[in-house]
This record gives C-alpha cells, sequence and structure tokens, in this order.
C-alpha cells in the first residue's frame, strides 16, 4: 500500500509518544480500539484550570495510518479547548492524512480517541474525588 | 541462413545484488530465474522458435524435442514418467485442473473432497467452486503446530468421497504434512490423492511412488524457474482420469490445450533439475543460516512465537509473530526487508492470515506475524542485517504500543474488555 508522505513522517517521527499519570485528575485518558481488530489508541490529554489542553500525549499499536492519526491528532488537540477538541472530526484527520478508504477507520478510531479522554477527564471532575486513587485494580477500555 | 545474434548473459547475479533495494527474504512468495536455466531458455525465444505442435518441419521438431527433454527432467524430479506430466500455466491451473477435472470425471462414484483449512488459496477457492456445483468438501483442522491428525484425517474419509488434496510443504509455515501415511490411508480408502507439492520440489525429496500420489501440482517460479509455468502429475498406473477445464487443439493427450510455450517449459525442466541437484547443498546452508537467524532474534527481541513445528519443517522457511506490535507497521519499519506478513491488512480485508487462525493463533499474534523465506542467494551478511534491523524495529514499535507498556506493567490483556469496532 502506498501511504502518503504526511502518513509516513507521523509514523517515522510520531509527535508526543508516551504516558501521562491516568490517576492524575488533571489528565484524561482515552483508549479505543481493540488488539483483535489490529488497533488500540491511547491519548491523553492533560488539562488546565482554563480547561485548556495543555498537552497531549499518545501510544498507539497498528498500522502505519493509526499511528500517524493519533500523532496528528496529539498536535491537534494542543492549545484547545475541551470544545473545541471535541469538534475534530474523523474526516478532517483523513483529509490531512491523505488516507485511502480503506484506513478511514483510523481516523475514526482517533476521533474516538478524542472524545473518551475529554470524556474520561470531564467524568473525573464531576463528583469523582480529586484525590489520586489508593491503587490500580483494572484497566479498562474507555470506548 | 543467417546465424543469430549470441546474447552475451552474464552469469553472475548482478541483478540480486543490488543495495538500492531491499533484502529479498520472500522466497516462498517467488524466486529470481537461475542464471543457467535462463541461459536454456533463451534460445527458444528466438533462434528456436518454433511450435512444437507443428509435425512437419524442423521448427517444430526441435521445439516438441525441447519439451519433451524438461518433461523428462520434470518427471526424474519427481520419480514419474514423463508422459505422466502436464504442462499448465501454473499450479494454480495445475490444481484446478486436479480437482475439477477429477471431479467432474468421478462424480458418478462420489460427491465428496476432503482438504485442510491450511491449503494454498488454489485448493480452497477450487474447492468453493466445487461446493457452488453441488460437491461437498470438508476442510479438515490442523493441529497447534499446524500439523495433520492422522486419525481425525481417516475418521473424515466417507464412502462416498473421491479426493483428498493436501499440501506437502504449507507455503506460510513451512511444516511438511507427513504426505506418505496419509498417501496409505487414502490408497486403502481407494480415495483419489492430489498433493500440492508446489514448496516441496527442491527442498526434500518428492516422490510420487513413495507417496502413493494420484495427481501432483508443480510450479516453475518457486524453484528458480520462469513464472507462467507449471505441470500436474497424472497417474497412469492405475489410470487417473481427468476432465480437461480448457479446450482447444487437444495438446497435452486432450487435458490442457493450448499451444505449449516452449522457453518456459524448458526453464521449469532445467530448474527443476538444477532444484534435485542443489537440494542437499541447498537445505544444508540454508539451515545454518535459518538457526543463525532465529537465535539472532531470539536473544534480541523477548516475547517471540514461532508459528507452525520446528521438526517437520523446511529450514527454507521461518515465520515468528512479534507480539504487541501491529504486523502491517512491522512490514512498514522493515522496508529495507522484503518479507511477508501474516496479517492481510495491506490488501483491502483486515483479516489476519487464515494459516495461522487455522493453527488457533490470536488474532494479534497472527497480526504480527512475519515470514521469512531464505533462498538459494541468501547471505550470511543479509541474515545479520535483518536480524539488526528487526530488532531496532520492533523496539521502536513497542515504544509506541500502550500493549508493550501494558505487558510490561504486569496487566494481562485478556482481562481488559476491548470495545470492538
Amino acid at each position: 500500500m502506498a501511504y502518503s508522505e504526511k502518513v509516513i513522517d507521523h509514523y517515522e517521527n510520531p509527535r508526543n509518544v508516551g504516558a501521562m499519570d491516568k490517576d492524575d485528575s488533571g489528565v484524561g485518558t482515552g483508549m479505543v480500539g481493540a488488539p483483535a481488530c489490529g488497533d488500540v489508541m491511547r491519548l491523553q490529554i492533560r488539562v488546565n484550570g482554563h480547561g485548556i489542553i495543555e498537552d497531549a500525549k499518545f501510544k498507539t499499536y497498528g498500522c502505519g495510518s493509526a499511528i500517524a492519526s493519533s500523532s496528528l491528532v496529539t498536535e491537534w488537540v494542543k492549545g484547545k479547548t475541551l470544545d473545541e477538541a471535541m469538534t475534530i472530526k474523523n474526516s478532517q484527520i483523513a483529509e490531512e492524512l491523505e488516507l485511502p478508504p480503506v484506513k478511514i477507520h483510523c481516523s475514526v478510531l482517533a476521533e474516538d480517541a478524542i472524545k473518551a479522554a475529554v470524556e474520561d477527564y470531564r467524568k473525573k471532575q464531576g463528583g469523582a474525588p480529586v484525590a489520586v486513587q489508593p491503587e490500580v485494580a483494572s484497566v479498562q477500555a474507555t470506548h | 541462413m543467417n546465424q543469430p545474434k549470441i546474447i552475451e548473459l552474464d552469469v553472475g547475479q548482478p541483478w540480486l545484488v543490488n543495495p538500492d533495494r531491499p533484502i529479498y527474504l520472500d522466497y516462498q512468495a517467488t524466486t529470481p530465474v537461475d542464471p543457467l536455466v535462463l541461459e536454456q531458455m533463451l534460445p527458444f525465444l528466438t533462434h528456436d522458435f518454433g511450435n512444437a505442435a507443428s509435425r512437419s518441419h524442423p521448427y517444430g521438431w526441435t521445439a516438441e524435442k525441447a519439451v519433451e527433454k524438461a518433461r523428462q527432467q520434470v518427471a526424474d524430479a519427481i520419480h514419474a514418467d514423463p508422459r505422466e506430466i502436464v504442462w499448465t500455466s501454473g499450479a494454480t491451473e495445475a490444481t484446478n485442473l486436479a480437482l475439477k477435472g477429477a471431479a467432474h470425471f468421478y462424480s458418478g462414484k462420489g460427491r465428496h473432497l476432503i482438504t485442510l483449512r491450511t491449503e494454498h488459496k488454489a485448493t480452497l477457492d477450487t474447492c468453493r467452486q466445487l461446493e457452488r456445483e453441488g460437491f461437498e468438501v470438508t476442510y479438515l483442522e490442523v493441529q497447534e503446530d499446524g500439523l495433520i491428525d492422522l486419525q481425525a484425517f481417516e475418521a473424515a474419509i466417507r464412502p462416498d468421497t473421491i479426493i483428498a488434496s493436501v499440501l506437502y510443504v504449507n507455503n506460510e509455515i513451512g511444516v511438511v504434512q507427513p504426505i506418505e501415511a496419509i498417501g496409505k490411508i487414502l490408497r486403502a480408502h481407494k480415495v483419489l490423492f492430489h498433493v500440492d507439492a508446489v514448496q516441496a520440489l527442491g527442498k526434500i525429496s518428492v516422490d510420487v511412488e513413495a507417496i502413493q500420489a494420484d495427481m501432483m501440482s508443480l510450479s516453475g517460479h518457486k524453484i528458480y524457474g520462469p513464472k507462467g509455468i507449471g505441470a500436474l502429475y497424472v497417474r497412469r498406473k492405475p489410470r487417473v482420469r481427468v476432465e480437461a477445464q480448457v479446450h482447444g487443439g487437444g495438446h497435452e493427450r486432450g487435458m490442457r490445450s493450448g499451444t505449449l510455450p516452449t522457453h518456459q517449459i524448458v526453464g521449469m525442466g532445467a530448474a527443476a533439475e538444477l532444484a534435485v541437484q542443489s537440494m542437499e547443498s541447498d537445505a544444508r546452508r540454508i539451515r545454518q543460516l535459518r538457526d543463525r537467524l532465529l537465535k539472532g532474534i531470539q536473544e534480541r527481541v523477548e516475547e517471540t512465537y514461532i508459528n507452525g513445528n520446528m521438526q517437520h519443517r523446511v529450514p527454507h522457511n521461518l515465520n515468528i509473530s512479534f507480539a504487541f506490535v501491529e504486523g502491517e507497521s512491522l512490514i512498514m519499519a522493515l522496508k529495507e526487508i522484503a518479507v511477508s506478513s501474516g496479517s492481510a491488512c495491506t490488501s483491502a480485508s483486515l483479516e489476519p492470515s487464515y494459516v495461522l487462525r487455522a493453527l488457533g493463533k490470536s488474532d494479534e499474534l497472527a497480526h504480527s506475524s512475519i515470514r521469512f523465506g531464505i533462498g538459494r542467494y541468501t547471505t550470511e551478511e543479509e541474515i545479520d542485517a535483518t536480524i539488526e534491523l528487526i530488532a531496532a524495529k520492533v523496539d521502536k514499535l513497542r515504544e509506541l504500543s500502550p500493549l508493550w507498556e501494558m505487558h510490561q506493567d504486569g496487566i494481562d490483556l485478556n482481562s481488559i474488555r476491548w470495545a470492538a469496532h
């Protein structure tokens, strides 16, 4: 399969790879996809007191297009408010990366990852104690 | 008469050693034509261009002589009689002719066939077509190591079973089926035995008598011969009948019409002879390279899994899954190596390899598998470079992989409820 230059660039030099403390109340974590389907994306956002996404990190198990889609959205969400981030559409991602039809699902997954991360952050803010949970009992894919 | 221009052949392998191209480790997909084979083919494209079916002049006689010599060479390679060899366009056509041809001919006797889930698509798709025509096909499971369970195989035979088709050496995982034992069972039950020996010829000794094969598919381009030529062995004693699938002219004793491609046939004959001659030395060298590759990868990379039995296997194939990395991204990372992936992501489908699935491998491991096909021209330097690349790229992708991170943190990925999408 021929990849666009943008996909290859993100794949070879992925932006913002890494992990944040998912128990930090200022961090929203979205993990979408499934290993059996060949892609799992984890997008994490750090939100400041003004509701602005200050930083974003990702790790992705998946094809080149999945890695590029998640790398791209870490760049896009930075500096945006949560509401603004929620408006990012998969079609914009697919267009930017020139994804072929067979790879559109990668962009859908990236959009889902943003939504999941924002929801996770909002859930933490609404009600949950600010204190860090005592221990990691289980990790659950939010989707 | 004008003398033809003599073409100077550089009989090194200049087209193989090319620093601008990836290291070729996909010898189960295809092989380059051996220079010694090419040399024998060339005159039949130019000077000796006659039609083997032309009986009235020397142009035809020369072509016919060459075709018959090649027929003898292919027959010798599998211990058959030359009259049992039918030229086809390749092994896919040979398998179509064998299964459809025999099923149609013997349909009065029964309408049931047996094959394996891990067969090549040429067999599986032909069986699907026969099902559409009203035949019944049993697709047998294989064991976790890719080998057949002989008891289950025998149990699948019914009174109306007419043909069983088994892949001698699997193209994806290189395992060698117990073909002799299968042949014995089938002969006892009077079921015709078709063997797909495409990946076996030149790698292990193939003997149609020892394995009691009734039909056998062979290919030119997997044995350092040209593409576009194959052969079907059809037993004469006891005689096996196949109904022609291609009509027009009655070539090949009516089993397969069409003008014979003399140069291709000469190439396949020469390649078959060379394959048998160099089989032992090739296999010895290739086994050393395979062992070196396996050891290198296992020393450098954790969480790797070999697919398929290692004892009953040709050394030319190594199939390894790399856990926690995805297959297509792995292939993309390995662009300096030409290998094949168990992930079909590169095509339109997202289905992982059906062969690895049939071994009971998880989708993830099936997706992240790499088939290394080692061949006649593979060098130690290429193997060493491959080990380095694999180690570096798998590390890089695992750094990117949330699954690897979770595994490192001791989280069992099976305990997680993943959302399907």
